[in-house]
């Protein structure tokens, strides 16, 4: 079984057809649940500790606008753990901790500098499309096994 | 530890959100269920959350798509009616994706193996005259 990071980090399409093959799908609500439902709530009402920001600074300079940063913190701990990644090409409408543009930069940067397999997609927009795209990436998933 | 899932039905599925909730009520799972317009939010125990979420897939493998969720269901930080309605701010990515979904619904069935796809339902024909003479002498034999 292989950690696939997701981009977007928040895809329910992408995390369930990586969860379909087997595999295990570093996407950020479980960065967000290990937060929020801890049982010792230190910062209430999300949690951000002091130590959230400084996960942060592992990837992003301290001149770097705090969302960056504070979003790093989440997605930075997931590309680390990552063997693999599957990465959408932006569609215009992500939203929430996947709607910053810089730090969605700053993912796809740090992925490929990884150097992991990176299977790069676009959203289907018809049938044909989307047999296409569900092939390549159950293709890709049964590589990594 | 207690996880919360998201479980998203296809528009084009033929399982609706209570099918689903009813599927667990009837189940004796110990999960929290929430019924949302577009599918179903499950709140549990880790193991009996992935059980559960393997039996509700095999109701339509094709048409239904789990999704994680750091918050549980209902929660004031995020819950709507507590919050003075509006939608929740994940909800967005949620409804554009949900569009997708019957394109990728159909690619997963075309893409299922045969012991993948569901079972056909077998097709009814009138019993042979002769098999039911043979069938009235064996029990009046």
């Amino acid at each position: 079984m292989a950690k696939v990071i997701v981009y977007p980090p928040t895809s329910m399409i992408l995390s369930d057809l990586v969860e379909r093959t087997g595999h295990k799908a570093l996407v950020v609500p479980e960065q967000v649940r290990k937060l929020v439902t801890s049982t010792e709530i230190e910062s209430p009402p999300l949690n951000m500790t002091p130590e959230e920001p400084k996960k942060g600074l592992r990837y992003a300079a301290v001149d770097v606008p705090s969302g960056v940063r504070g979003r790093m913190a989440l997605i930075g701990p997931l590309i680390e753990e990552a063997d693999a990644a599957i990465i959408m090409e932006d569609p215009g409408w992500l939203t929430g901790c996947a709607g910053c543009n810089r730090t969605n930069e700053l993912v796809r940067l740090l992925i490929r500098t990884k150097g992991i397999p990176v299977l790069d997609l676009k959203y289907p927009e018809n049938d044909s499309q989307a047999r296409e795209f569900v092939r390549k990436i159950k293709a890709f998933l049964e590589g990594l096994k | 530890m207690l996880v919360t899932k998201y479980i998203i039905t296809s528009t084009e599925s033929s399982i609706l959100p209570s099918d689903i909730a009813m599927k667990i009520y009837g189940s004796g799972y110990d999960l929290n269920v929430k019924e949302t317009c577009f599918g179903v939010i499950i709140n549990g125990e880790e193991k009996v959350v992935n059980e559960a979420v393997r039996e509700i897939r095999a109701l339509d493998p094709a048409g239904i798509f789990i999704k994680d969720r750091g918050f549980p269901p209902g929660d004031p930080r995020r819950c709507r009616g507590r919050r003075g309605g509006g939608a929740r701010p994940g909800y967005y990515m949620i409804e554009s994706e949900s569009k997708l979904l019957p394109m990728i619904s159909r690619a997963l069935a075309s893409e299922a193996g045969p012991e993948e796809k569901a079972e056909a339902p077998l097709e009814r024909k009138p019993l042979d005259i002769k098999r039911l003479e043979e069938i009235i002498e064996e029990e009046l034999s």
